[in-house]
């Protein structure tokens, strides 16, 4: 009876991992799912439901009991979507929404990446599931916005573009290795090196009337993201795969060095934004869990600590349009620490303000500034933000916090001089007043 | 071994942090206290009765690791010792400040065994003769500063020990002893 659902993926901050293309539509919380006559499945109780481009999920809140497991029900699978009947009766009900789903011939839910046959549904039952709404969400515009994605059927456009960017990928190479002048559908074939050239040439100039349609207009942008973050990851190969096409070489200086471009495209990451629209009232949870997940891929590259400032100016980037303001990206932050996600907000003395990962000891960085201070070099000169920042492998900003934190502690004290401003090990305690001429 | 004229320099003061205030407590409290017993011992071996704050003062700085104290540093430095009663501000503009490597009570018991040492102790001296005269010369009283001098003895005068009176001319005071 577990089984009945299929199943759904969720990170590690409790997102759902969303398919190739599979954007979020609406949420709605506090949702119970029954079947009609309760013979399939145990209900599941007080949960979040999310309605993407190509599914319905259910994820467990944590205050519902531990038994049950993400569960996801393909747009696929329905068969039909029954309009609400507003009745006395329903004025005092919670809102429902009841829609009728394919059961296949053992029991479960009808799944169609389980390869189980054709959705004709020759032979196969239906039930009639319903989803309480005991939150306070827009139950109207979820029921909306789901004939909108059920109608638009966008998993079969995704069967089609997925073997569509299969052979565009093989442009190069493809027309080599066939001979004859002319191809099985009548236009005159490219071969040697000036039909790779022509090829190339043709995708150029494809690629810039498409830029220049996307720009036009914003709608047609929205729908042409995702062509331009198909085609940024097709430059992204084409990058990593090093200089192996012929017109690699001037491509290279136009587009400035390597390591510019790989930051720029990983930027472009994010498909579907949490919006304020599509999360209502759960805005900023479903924020700080996305942030959560966001923030982990910076956080490793910039050494385990990073300053907010710039968290803000990486993630709004990735969204691209539906941008937050920082107040927003304040509240994200503070709710972590109602969630079990891996990193925290960390708030310096001198009002920095930082995002760390909740593995990261203090105690480990000191000893390895105490190892730098102590080398003859620094015990002469003292060190700088900078030499901490290069061997402790952060920004230099981040390392005058964590040396300004060495030196509250008693580790270090500073020496402040035209030369700038260093830090030495603490040698004060050591002075016996006593003591103090050293005859050699 | 670094020396300030014949003064011999403790090693610390070749250690770049001691010349800037440090702003950690405890770390702080150690450092006004060098410095405390730096400066008495220097006045006290440099016979410097009086220090200005913003004049160069060769303690002040370090030429061999390129230091020195800011203004504030000193004034900190200097209160503590005010705190201690081993200092006072000349001025209320806080610009001159008198060390008392002796306190006032020190004084007048170095200048009482002074009378003791030498018979002195119904007799009449001018205020110059002790800081200057013979006698004085080879003891602590010599080149003692004026004010100094001047409390200590209104201080036995008080006691009773002596009497201070004007003599001939404005700066021609003298003192009438009964120790």
């Amino acid at each position: 009876m577990a089984d009945f659902f299929s199943k759904a993926e969720v990170t590690s901050s409790g997102r759902p991992v969303l398919l190739r293309s599979e954007v979020e539509c609406h949420l709605l919380s506090s949702v119970d799912i029954e079947s009609e006559d309760n013979h399939h499945f145990y209900p599941l109780k007080s949960g979040l439901l999310i309605l993407t481009t190509h599914r319905l999920l259910w994820l467990p809140s944590s205050s519902s009991s531990s038994t049950s497991s993400a569960a996801a029900i393909p747009l696929h699978a329905i068969s039909h979507i029954f309009s609400t009947k507003k009745s006395l009766k329903s004025m005092f009900h919670s809102p429902r929404i009841r829609f009728q789903v394919l059961v296949s011939p053992d029991g479960r839910l009808f799944d169609p990446a389980s390869g189980s046959g054709s959705s004709s549904g020759s032979g196969s039952k239906s039930i009639v599931l319903t989803a309480v709404v005991r939150g306070k969400g827009d139950c109207d515009g979820f029921l909306g916005k789901l004939w909108e994605s059920w109608r638009a059927r966008a998993w079969e456009c995704n069967e089609t573009s997925g073997s569509g960017s299969g052979s565009g990928s093989g442009t190069g190479t493809s027309t080599a290795t066939s001979g004859g002048l002319y191809s099985s559908d009548g236009s005159v074939r490219m071969v040697g090196v000036a039909g790779i050239l022509r090829k190339e040439q043709e995708m150029w100039e494809s690629t810039d009337k498409s830029l220049q349609d996307a720009f036009q207009d914003l709608n047609a942008l929205m729908s042409k993201a995702k062509e331009m973050v198909m085609l940024a990851e097709k430059m992204r190969q084409k990058l990593l795969s090093g200089s192996s096409s012929q017109t690699s070489g001037a491509n290279d200086e136009d587009m400035g060095s390597k390591e510019e471009m790989q930051d720029w495209l990983l930027s472009v990451g994010i498909i579907s934004p949490v919006t304020k629209e599509s999360a209502g009232a759960l805005y900023h949870q479903q924020l700080s869990r996305q942030l959560a997940d966001f923030v982990r891929t910076p956080l490793q590259r910039a050494g385990g600590m990073i300053n907010l400032i710039d968290a803000y100016c990486l993630f709004n980037r990735a969204r691209g349009t539906e941008l937050i303001s920082p107040d927003d990206m304040l509240q994200a932050c503070s709710l972590w620490e109602k969630f079990d996600v891996p990193v925290m907000l960390r708030k310096f003395d001198s009002g920095v303000m930082v995002i760390q990962n909740k593995s990261h000891s203090d105690e480990e960085v000191f000893a390895r500034i105490k190892g730098l201070v102590t080398k003859p070099e620094a015990l002469r000169s003292g060190i700088s933000p900078s030499d901490a920042a290069i061997t402790l492998g952060i920004a230099p900003a981040m390392a005058k916090e964590h040396l300004l934190t060495a030196e509250s502690k008693g580790l270090l004290c500073r020496d402040i001089s035209p030369d700038g401003f260093r830090f030495y090990i603490n040698l004060f305690p050591e002075i016996d007043p006593r003591d103090v001429y050293l005859l050699k | 071994m670094q020396k300030l004229g014949d003064f011999k320099l403790p090693h610390f003061f070749n250690y770049p942090p001691y010349f800037t205030l440090q702003p950690v407590r405890e770390t702080r409290e150690k450092q006004v206290q060098l410095w405390k017993e730096l400066i008495l011992d220097y006045c006290r071996t440099q016979k410097i009765f009086v220090i200005g704050l913003e004049e160069e003062f060769p303690l002040f700085s370090n030429s061999v690791i390129e230091r020195t104290l800011s203004h504030e540093a000193r004034e900190a430095f200097l209160s503590a010792l005010i705190s201690e009663g081993r200092a006072e501000w000349l001025d209320k503009g806080h610009r001159r400040c008198l060390i008392l490597w002796h306190r006032i009570q020190d004084w007048a018991d170095i200048i009482l065994n002074f009378v003791k040492d030498n018979g002195f102790e119904d007799s009449v001296m001018t205020v110059e003769e002790i800081r200057s005269g013979i006698e004085s010369r080879g003891t602590e009283l010599h080149g003692i500063d004026r004010t100094i001098l001047m409390r200590a003895l209104k201080l036995l005068e008080q006691k009773g020990k002596l009497a201070i009176f004007k003599g001939t001319s404005a700066d021609d005071e003298g003192v009438k002893f009964s120790v």
